[in-house]
């Protein structure tokens, strides 16, 4: 599966961008705050319904603009696929696969996998739960299409319950069968999810390990832990049992929305031990992981998007990386860098087909084209 | 169109009034007020009072809180349906959606919607209690759950479940798919109607 084509109105810093793409290896070269990012950005936005940095749809939009429109040509099973997504200030998203609009964006997600490693991917180190969550919540979602529609059922039963714990503080009485109700739905859902984050983990966590090993080339000890109010306790009693708790705190405060995974190195949580070289081999070690997992599922390779990858690596590492990844076992990539000689060395190194590109505000030039 | 002078502050009034309905700008407020002026004297006159009429005269069912011009509505006093069989709905316009089926001959009960406590919609603003005591009554066989597929319905659904399920009755869900946010209102009528006759014996997973 790859991207052969990429065009785009008003999104971000761009007016437009219209190019052709290499199957193998992609690169945008150009100062910082030319728009490189956002390059990748969109082609993660066609695969993934959203932007990986910034969730509010419309701030996507170029400034003073009201709509944004992507559009990409895969070829996907010797099939052309176009992908065609729209945001309007005021009237939403559509998602259309071939010109037929998707119902629901769950349905689209998964089609087109994708894997990024960027700056960005520190916050699942050094911020809080929440970050390893949406982390896991969006990997998960890529090849399991339920998983989803679960999280958002979960929710809104989770939202209705706390609105009625404050509710209660404000009235006082309640109904007990109802919360009965509510808790037994959220177990329902909540334990599903529970299962789905649980055999991921234990399933990415012998390649991530592999992984490590491989780019660090050092003997250290890394672990994912999967941590849940769950692990080992019935949900439905848990709910119970911090009833009088929840309704103190006017919010629910156990359950699968509260779970974390814990990034160990050497038995500490990487957090408070690791160096910095240690953090960011770490992530991409992780992020590799993610990517040959999603491949062993859907037999499809994902696309692999690297943005600033020289910001977590030497030269010489970064030698070595693009080498791992531009091997058959990976698929179509895209590379962005400040310095244009740096890459063309190593991709000239490689005697395999690529392409260069030049961002310049807002402006992309092909510059070097190989096949 | 905020800042419009009207040359009549009648004219005026009226363009305000019918801009409350829903999905009515003032834009097609004037349209619809000055098509009116348009019309005679007579036929204004009737329009008012069927307006006026219905909204002094329409009754709600005292059984299933339907829309009705008595006490009693036509279905609920229809000697040739079926009054072992009870179909719960939100609404006055899911009974309109399932009638124009034609594939179900029993009654119906009317709930006002689904409990949701982010819209302050608890069990007490529902008509549960007065559906509890009708089949209390004992001359319901089965109830069918038809509300929406949303959690909201499912919620509604355990929790009427949970107060019925001692009740000497079968409780059967109408056999939609998983269509998440589906209303019945949008449904279409092939589909409600095979999904009526082909509902499920209600599954409680719930734990008592
Ligand atoms: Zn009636």
């Amino acid at each position: 599966m790859f991207l052969k084509h990429l065009a785009a109105f008003n999104f971000k810093s761009y007016s437009q961008v219209d190019i052709n793409l290499h199957s193998k290896l992609n690169c945008f070269v150009g100062d910082n705050g030319q728009g490189k990012t956002n390059l990748l950005d969109i082609i993660y936005y066609l695969s993934i319904c959203k932007s990986a940095f910034n969730p509010t749809d419309t701030q996507n939009i170029k400034h003073s603009e009201d709509f944004f429109i992507l559009q990409g040509k895969y070829e996907r099973d010797d099939k052309e696929e176009n992908i065609f997504c729209a945001v309007k200030q005021s009237e939403g998203k559509v998602f259309k696969r071939n010109g037929k609009e998707y119902p629901r964006l769950a349905d689209h997600v998964g089609l087109l996998p994708v894997v990024i490693i960027s700056p960005a991917d520190l916050s699942l180190i050094i911020e809080g739960s929440e970050e390893r969550r949406k982390y896991v919540n969006s990997v998960i979602a890529q090849f399991d299409r339920l998983y989803l529609e679960e999280l958002i059922r979960y929710n809104r039963i989770l939202a209705q319950r706390n609105k009625l714990l404050k509710d209660i503080a404000d009235r006082g009485n309640y109904s007990e069968d109802l919360f009965e109700v509510l808790d037994s739905q959220l177990a329902t859902m909540g334990e599903t999810i529970y299962h789905k984050r649980k055999d991921f983990v234990d399933k990415l966590i012998p390649i991530f390990q592999k992984y490590y090993t491989a780019i660090s080339g050092k003997d250290e000890k890394v672990e994912l832990v999967y941590q849940s109010h769950l692990d080992g306790d019935d949900y439905i009693k848990l709910l119970m049992n911090s009833f009088s708790k929840d309704r103190m705190l006017q919010f629910t405060s156990v359950g699968i929305h509260k779970d974390d995974l814990t990034l160990m190195l050497n038995d500490h949580p990487i957090k408070k031990e690791g160096s910095q070289g240690q953090q960011k081999t770490y992530l991409i070690a992780l992020k590799l992981a993610q990517f040959e997992f999603m491949q062993n599922i859907s037999k499809v390779k994902p696309i692999l998007l690297l943005d600033d990858i020289f910001d977590k690596l030497d030269v010489g590492r970064v030698e070595n990386f693009i080498k791992l990844v531009s091997d058959e076992s990976f698929g179509q990539i895209f590379i962005t860098d400040t310095n244009k000689s740096r890459l063309n060395e190593i991709f000239e190194k490689l005697h395999s087909g690529y392409k260069l590109f030049k961002v310049d505000s807002g402006l992309i030039e092909e510059i070097v084209g190989k096949d | 169109m905020n800042n419009q002078i009207y040359p009549s502050k009648l004219l005026e009034n009226a363009v305000e009034e019918f801009a409350k309905l829903p999905g009515i700008g003032r834009k097609t407020s004037l349209r619809l007020v000055l098509h009116l002026l348009r019309q005679s004297e007579v036929d204004v006159d009737r329009f008012s009072e069927t307006m006026i009429k219905l909204r002094h005269e329409v009754k709600h069912c005292k059984i299933c809180n339907n829309i009705s011009d008595t006490d009693v509505c036509t279905i609920c006093s229809n000697p040739r349906r079926d009054s072992s069989l009870l179909c719960v709905v939100e609404n006055i316009k899911d009974v309109m959606s399932i009638e124009n089926t034609h594939q179900y001959n029993g009654l119906y009960f009317v709930l006002g919607g689904v409990i949701s406590p982010m819209d302050g919609i608890g069990p007490a603003d529902l008509k549960i209690d007065q559906l509890i005591n009708k089949i209390a009554e004992g001359n319901v066989r089965e109830v069918i759950m038809a509300l929406s597929a949303t959690m909201e319905g499912d919620t509604t659904n355990f929790f009427i479940y949970k107060k019925l399920k001692q009740q000497p009755i079968s409780i059967s869900a109408i056999a939609r798919g998983v269509a998440f946010g589906d209303e019945l209102e949008y449904t279409d009528e092939v589909t409600l109607g095979r999904a009526i006759i082909n509902r499920v014996k209600f599954e409680a997973t719930l734990a008592d």
